[in-house]
């Protein structure tokens, strides 16, 4: 005798409370705070933030605890719950010019006015496994400076300067917002980047890295690479001017590309540009190449098929809340759909058989 | 007599570059406008004006619609426009994988037009399909294959009978022999010129083969530099040339 | 009231959505209902469920949802499946609605892949979770191309595809999310649904259509035309299993197929698990019934 499936509701609950015991592992080993995944896995944590599009380091540890440190249901968590966050209003545009920087590179110059500040970075650190961080305790000091105050100059604005450089048309437009509007294509620069700078930094990665390959290449060199805290101002109608409500770390990437030059216009460089949350370089660098690779129309280069060219194809897969979701979605039962493709098949293969029959018969 | 098209002063300019200047012409019903010159004159580049592929700076195009008669194209709206691209107009693309759907059989890629001026019955539409296949001599068996599985030739001519299937008035064809071995270029312009007679249609075919416009074209267009530089009857322009540079195309036509 | 993260009703708006995205939502459904078939861009929030797990679905919910309703949800044809399950906890959680499984008795029915087989009214609301809105979308990739497609209502590619269908098969094979025309005009993907369920489209209750990650919404209005794709020689045929369902006896209801053991043995019951339930309940019995079988 059959009997139809139930308790669907019954199976969820426990597989609630499993998940939770899975997330909290072997009860004689102490529990992570919150404040330890914030301070020690900070790396996760910006990238929760970047790519869950709220800067808040607290709510981004969280998440990576909840999620049992997959990052991608950490940064799941975090958009939904920004969601919910009235939006009081926006900030003045960020002055990555006044960054206080913790890092700061150029690859185009051996020196820069303002200095190269290697930062902490693991770009020349040997990647042996460390035996000693199994033992706990406390890293020797690094040395301290004072720090640097007033301006950091642009390196491309040396190049600007000299007119090497393509100079950005500076705009008081108001850009478009795509967490409050659909997203249209052609979708134009301001969005591609806000689309770029919440996308999965894979993505992001491996559509940069295409470019290198020469699927849409440019040519790029790190022009700039700064890291640093920069503070976030706010108009306020009732005071009549800006105030500072905070402060935000970012990771900012300009690249300086080759451009041969048209018939119109003497050869110049162009810029690609890359702007994250939190201390995330490899994203910002990837997204200045796909910002540039996706720039092709607008400097006149020809369309040559590459991925990273397609604006539709990198803005409508970049963003892995959508990408996790629809391809996890075939894990729920699909057997309505199947049954009419079943019965289809079947369909087909006996009229099939029933012609070969026919034609045996002839 | 209202001619079927009638070009006004049609420029394209690309930059600062020429594309086209200043080309004016009638074409009428049942004629075969061919128009030659070497790569870079501008052929190509009227042609894709002409046919509202691209939008030229300046000019007219006139084209005698069923309904309201002379209209010019380029201030049509694109509704109407794309309507008469796939209804009286008919485009050859030199590289048939433009003007085909590799991945769709032979018998969809000559029923699509069909179906999208609302053809709804599967039998009749392939029995089209099949009646034009013939016609450009592809046999009835190859119905279910994709042009993939074709040669150059066979996907030029399947192009065609796409094209053609919806009987236009005008077909714009860009270099359609290019490309293609001698022995099957030869094969293709006599199909097309027996097309041409027995349909009775008006045609611009851009080349720069001067083979091809001696054997399909009743008058001819030569461009150099985005300009006319010299326009008459077929046999009058090749065989009495009067511009220098007709006079150098067409001599090394003959020195080949 | 609490759940497992210990998050409580009162942290969120009624239906979980703020009152300005609710509206947001609504100005689309009424653009939607008022061109029925005509997809329209709404800037789709992130839901707590993950994208293609009816995000859309729930918004359009959420947007339409007043205390005063009763809700029900299925999926597959069956309330009792796990993200039918879920997405009823969610909003009686998040709204504190009444929820119910008896069809009729729902206000806001919430589906996905299934229409209900019992005629629903004027009084009801259909909400569909649909993955991508877009019928032209795997014949042209590019949404810059479709949405000029269906403007300039060129769908000769649509049939194109019915043609190849049957030029390889013998058949159109499509058996679910099957093309119809609303209205005579725009051409529409119904959502995954059989093919079966193509000709309850024309119906009195008002059907939404949410696609929340392709950031679409879409209706179909009481008593719109819905005309499924087909050629004149070759008509729209909404097949089913050739069996009676084998708990009810019904001959009229879309079946699942269940393997009941490992000699291959297999049974047809009905996918709406409602309308199962409602008429064994009158005594109508089918080949495998609990008394029948014994």
């Amino acid at each position: 005798m059959y009997v139809a499936v139930k308790g669907g509701e019954r199976a969820i609950d426990n597989a609630h409370t499993w998940l939770a015991e899975e997330r909290r592992g072997d009860t004689s080993v102490a529990e992570l705070s919150v404040a330890q995944i914030r301070e020690q896995l900070s790396l996760a944590v910006n990238r929760v933030m970047a790519e869950g599009s709220l800067y808040d380091p607290d709510l981004a540890a969280l998440a990576i605890k909840q999620a049992r440190g997959d990052l991608i249901e950490a940064i799941f968590l975090i958009r939904a719950y920004r969601t919910t966050l009235p939006r009081l209003g926006h900030a003045e545009p960020v002055d990555t010019g006044k960054m206080a920087c913790d890092r700061r590179i150029s690859a185009t110059f051996k020196d820069v006015p303002g200095g190269q500040v290697l930062g902490p970075t693991f770009d020349y650190t040997h990647r042996l496994l460390d035996f000693a961080l199994e033992a706990e305790g406390l890293p020797p000091a690094a040395e301290t400076s004072e720090a640097q105050t007033g301006d950091t100059p642009r390196v491309t604005e040396f190049l600007n300067k000299g007119g090497l450089i393509q100079s950005e048309a500076r705009s008081d437009a108001t850009p478009p917002d795509m967490t409050h509007a659909p997203m249209q294509y052609p979708a134009g620069r301001p969005l591609r980047l806000q689309a770029l700078t919440r996308g999965d930094e894979g993505f992001v990665l491996s559509m940069a890295y295409s470019t290198q390959r020469g699927y849409g290449r440019n040519h790029p060199f790190v022009g700039e690479l700064r890291i640093g805290k920069v503070a976030v101002e706010m108009d306020i109608p009732e005071l009549g001017f800006a105030i500072e409500i905070g402060e935000v770390t970012l990771s900012e990437c300009e690249t300086v590309n080759q451009f041969a030059g048209s018939r119109t216009e003497p050869a110049q460089f162009t810029r690609g540009y890359g702007l994250v949350f939190g201390q995330t370089e490899r994203k910002a660098i990837s997204m200045a190449l796909v910002d540039r690779a996706l720039r092709w129309e607008e400097l006149g280069e020809d369309n040559l098929g590459a991925p990273a060219q397609d604006e539709e194809f990198v803005l409508a897969h970049s963003d892995n809340i959508q990408a996790t979701g629809f391809l996890e979605h075939i894990k729920l039962p699909h057997y309505v759909d199947f049954q009419s493709e079943l019965e289809l098949v079947r369909k087909i293969r006996r009229d099939a058989a029933e012609a070969a029959m026919q034609e045996a018969a002839e | 007599m209202t001619p079927l098209l009638s070009v006004k002063n049609v420029t394209k300019m690309y930059g600062d570059r020429i594309g086209c200047a200043d080309v004016s012409f009638d074409l009428y019903p049942g004629e075969v406008m061919g128009i030659v010159g070497e790569s870079g004159s501008g052929k190509s580049t009227l042609l894709a004006a002409l046919a509202g592929h691209h939008a030229p700076d300046r000019g007219e195009v006139h084209f005698d619609t069923r309904a309201e008669g002379l209209r010019d194209t380029l201030t049509m709206r694109e509704p109407e426009r794309r309507m008469l691209a796939r209804t009286d107009w008919a485009f050859v693309h030199q590289n048939p994988r433009d003007g085909l759907r590799m991945s769709v059989s032979a018998g969809g890629n000559v029923g699509e037009r069909l179906m999208a001026v609302g053809a709804r019955n599967y039998g009749d539409i392939r029995d089209t399909a099949t009646d034009w296949l013939g016609r450009v001599e592809i046999n009835a068996d190859r119905i279910d294959d994709r042009p993939r599985a074709f040669s150059g030739g066979m996907q030029q001519r399947l192009q065609i009978a796409r094209n053609l299937v919806t009987g236009p008035r005008l077909v714009f064809m860009d270099e359609p022999t290019g490309g293609l071995d001698v022995s099957v270029q030869a094969r293709l312009l006599d199909l097309l010129r027996g097309l041409v007679r027995e349909m009775g249609l008006s045609a611009i075919i851009v080349t720069h083969d001067l083979a091809v416009v001696r054997l399909l074209a009743d008058r001819l267009m030569v461009m150099k530099s985005g300009h006319v530089v010299e326009s008459g009857l077929t046999d009058q322009v090749l065989d009495d040339p009067q511009h220098g540079y007709t006079q150098l195309l067409v001599s090394s036509v003959l020195q080949v | 009231m609490t759940d497992q993260t210990g998050a409580t009703t009162s942290d969120y708006n009624f239906a979980y959505l703020d009152e300005q995205t609710k509206r947001m939502i609504r100005r689309a459904l009424l653009k939607a209902v008022a061109i029925p078939g005509y997809q329209v861009p709404f800037a789709s929030r992130e839901m707590p469920m993950p994208y293609g797990w009816g995000t859309g679905g729930v918004q359009v919910s959420a947007a339409c949802l007043t205390p005063d309703d009763t809700f029900k949800v299925i999926d597959q044809g069956a309330d009792d499946t796990t993200n039918a399950v879920s997405i009823r906890k969610f909003f009686e959680k998040t709204a504190d609605v009444e929820t119910t499984e008896h069809t009729q008795d729902a206000t806001i029915i919430q589906t996905r892949h299934r229409i209900p087989e019992a005629p629903l009214t004027e009084d009801q609301i259909l909400v569909y979770q649909v993955p991508i809105p877009e019928p032209l979308r795997f014949l042209e990739p590019r949404e810059t191309e479709t949405r000029k497609m269906h403007a300039l209502e060129e769908y000769g590619l649509m049939h194109v595809k019915l043609y190849e269908d049957i030029a390889r098969h013998g058949h159109i094979a499509t058996s679910y999310a099957y093309p119809v025309k609303v209205e005579g005009r725009y051409v529409m993907d119904p959502s995954p649904i059989p093919k079966f369920d193509n000709p309850k489209l024309e119906m009195a209750a008002i059907q939404l259509f949410g696609a929340g990650r392709e950031q679409r919404i879409y209706a179909i209005p009481p008593y719109t035309q819905v005309v499924s794709l087909d050629f004149e020689d070759h008509p729209f045929d909404p097949s089913k299993a050739d069996a009676p369902c084998d708990l009810c006896g019904a001959d009229h209801t879309y079946l699942d197929e269940v393997i009941i053991d490992d000699a291959g043995g297999r049974m047809f019951v009905c996918s709406d698990t409602d309308y199962c339930a409602g008429r064994q309940a009158q005594g109508h019995r089918g080949r495998l019934s609990p008394e029948a079988a014994e």
